[in-house]
């Protein structure tokens, strides 16, 4: 019995993904307008910054060192947005039905959540590509981008269940756009996305390393670059702590999601 | 009311903050009728829905669905039944098909069975045409049609219908209420459906019950309502008696905006 609970579990929390998959499908164009932000970042941001050798990266090139934080930021501001679609979905009547089947709520926003991380690969690949022009070198290993791939899907499972929860505090869209603001830049700054934990003062190291951002960045700086990084954490403690987070937060939001109808 | 009761609520009753928006309704629904809930916009029609449907917990009293309780025992009620909400809850992103699809995996129907289940239910509703297209250039009575086949995939004992028919021209109203009573009549599913037209009510509606600031104004069928007021009386004419007013009155500023928006999606 609970074996076939969690095939049931299963099976939905992939039907809700799937549906957010094709819809992607029918409408690609956000994708596109999407990865117009990392474009830029890497593009103008990178370029000055590793001319000014302002930001001591070791034997690293700085554009080099930037691309995983920003591959780890367009995952985040894409992941962010599933909130504002919730309450969307709310406006319409879309959660209303979803509530009333026979739906575990911890399937909905997993489902939900998954679907953000398809999106966030998408823009991952652009991000890479970009990179792979720029004269980043890439790390070309089958077994590091499919744990890229996964670390990527982890973390946006991560922020777009954060963003879930948001939404079911805040319930309207005025609100949520002001809130979605106000955290999404300090996660990316307190974070070692544009320049390393060393460099910070004290106080915001600490807040970085409680941030699952930093994680993100990390793992993905071990597993995408072909040159040395600066030493990190470690992959293994990357995806312990973004799969702890992942956990908590999916349990939060299932229960606050009914909320949002009410 | 010694027939086979499927639904019945005792004291239900639904606060927010001071504002009693359902007060202590006790009501006994038959299986197999098309039941009414009338009132203005804000006589607490949808908060009963919501609170039948298990969306919304009661402040007091109880409901059960086929004997099963609305609260402690919500996901066997989930299974059973089929909810179609005022607003707008096709995915205009989707194509019809897929608006199904989804559906029927969330309510379980073995995958041998779903493509004939999902195909059976567009002919019903006559969409099997527009099916391959995005919801989104659907019009307002096919977007409903679909909603209401979304709702019934998987036979449920009963269906809510809130406000089926807001923001249709009149032939897409006939057209939906010709739906409904055909799946009322073929498949045996209890409707519940909340409206505040009274030609809505009198068309499909079994039995009535006159909802006025969250309580129980009278319940009875149209025509014995109507007796009640006079040999000539219509059901405007009993609906005024019981509330006091005509059914198009009043309704708060939200609900006006509600109804409007839902209305010019549909539209």
């Amino acid at each position: 019995m609970p074996l076939a609970l969690v095939a049931g579990f299963v099976r939905k929390t992939i039907a809700i993904a799937d549906m957010e998959v094709r819809k992607l499908r029918h409408d690609p164009t956000e994708l596109l307008t999407r990865a117009l932000q990392p474009a830029l970042w890497l593009l103008v941001f990178g370029q000055v910054i590793s001319r000014g050798r302002v930001v001591d990266t070791g034997d690293l090139p700085y554009l080099d060192f930037l691309v995983p934080g920003i591959l780890a930021q367009s995952v985040l501001f894409i992941a962010i947005f599933n909130g504002i679609s919730i309450i969307w979905e709310r406006d319409l009547g879309i959660v209303h039905k979803f509530l009333a089947s026979p739906t575990p709520r911890a399937a909905l926003v997993l489902g939900k959540a998954i679907g953000g991380g398809v999106r966030a690969l998408i823009q991952a690949v652009v991000v890479i590509a970009l990179a792979e022009l720029l004269d980043v070198r890439v790390r070309w290993d089958p077994l590091a981008l499919a744990g890229a791939a996964a670390l990527i899907l982890l973390g946006a499972a991560v922020f777009s269940t954060f963003s879930l929860i948001i939404a079911c505090l805040v319930k309207t869209r005025e609100r949520f756009m002001g809130i979605g603001q106000v955290l999404t830049m300090p996660l990316f700054f307190a974070s070692n996305a544009i320049y390393p934990t060393s460099m910070m003062p004290g106080w915001l190291q600490v807040i970085s390393h409680s941030n699952p951002l930093t994680y993100q960045v990390d793992g993905l700086r071990a597993l995408i670059l072909s040159g040395t990084p600066p030493p990190g954490v470690g992959l293994g403690t990357d995806f312990a702590v973004l799969g702890g987070v992942l956990l908590l937060l999916v349990m939060v939001s299932a229960r606050l999601y009914p909320n949002i109808v009410r | 009311m010694t027939a086979n009761i499927i639904i019945s609520t005792r004291g239900l009753t639904r606060r927010f903050g001071n504002v009693v928006a359902v007060d202590g309704l006790h009501l006994d629904i038959e299986a197999g009728e098309i039941f009414g809930l009338v009132g203005r916009n804000g006589a607490g029609k949808t908060t009963v829905i919501k609170m039948l449907t298990t969306l919304l917990p009661p402040s007091a009293g109880s409901a059960s669905i086929a004997g099963w309780d609305v609260v402690s025992q919500a996901s066997r009620v989930r299974r059973i039944i089929g909810y179609v909400p005022q607003a707008l809850s096709a995915d205009g992103e989707l194509t019809g098909y897929e608006n199904l699809l989804v559906f029927a995996r969330l309510f379980d129907i073995p995958r041998a069975e779903r493509r004939a289940r999902i195909e059976g239910a567009l002919r019903f509703m006559d969409l099997t045409e527009v099916a391959p297209r995005l919801v989104r250039s659907y019009s307002g009575g096919m977007i409903r049609r679909l909603e209401i086949a979304q709702s019934t995939l998987h036979r449920p004992k009963v269906l809510f219908l809130d406000e089926p028919t807001v923001g249709l021209d009149p032939l897409a109203r006939h057209t939906v209420w010709e739906h409904i009573a055909r799946l009322n009549a073929e498949f045996g599913t209890t409707v519940v459906v909340t409206t505040h037209y009274m030609d809505e009510a009198e068309v499909l509606c079994d039995h009535l019950a006159i909802l006025h600031q969250g309580a129980l104004a009278a319940v009875d069928t149209p025509e014995a309502l109507k007796a009640r007021i006079g040999p000539d009386a219509t059901l405007d004419d009993a609906f005024a008696h019981f509330t006091g007013g005509s059914p198009e009155q009043e309704g708060s500023y939200a609900e006006t905006s509600r109804t409007r928006r839902a209305a010019s999606r549909l539209g």
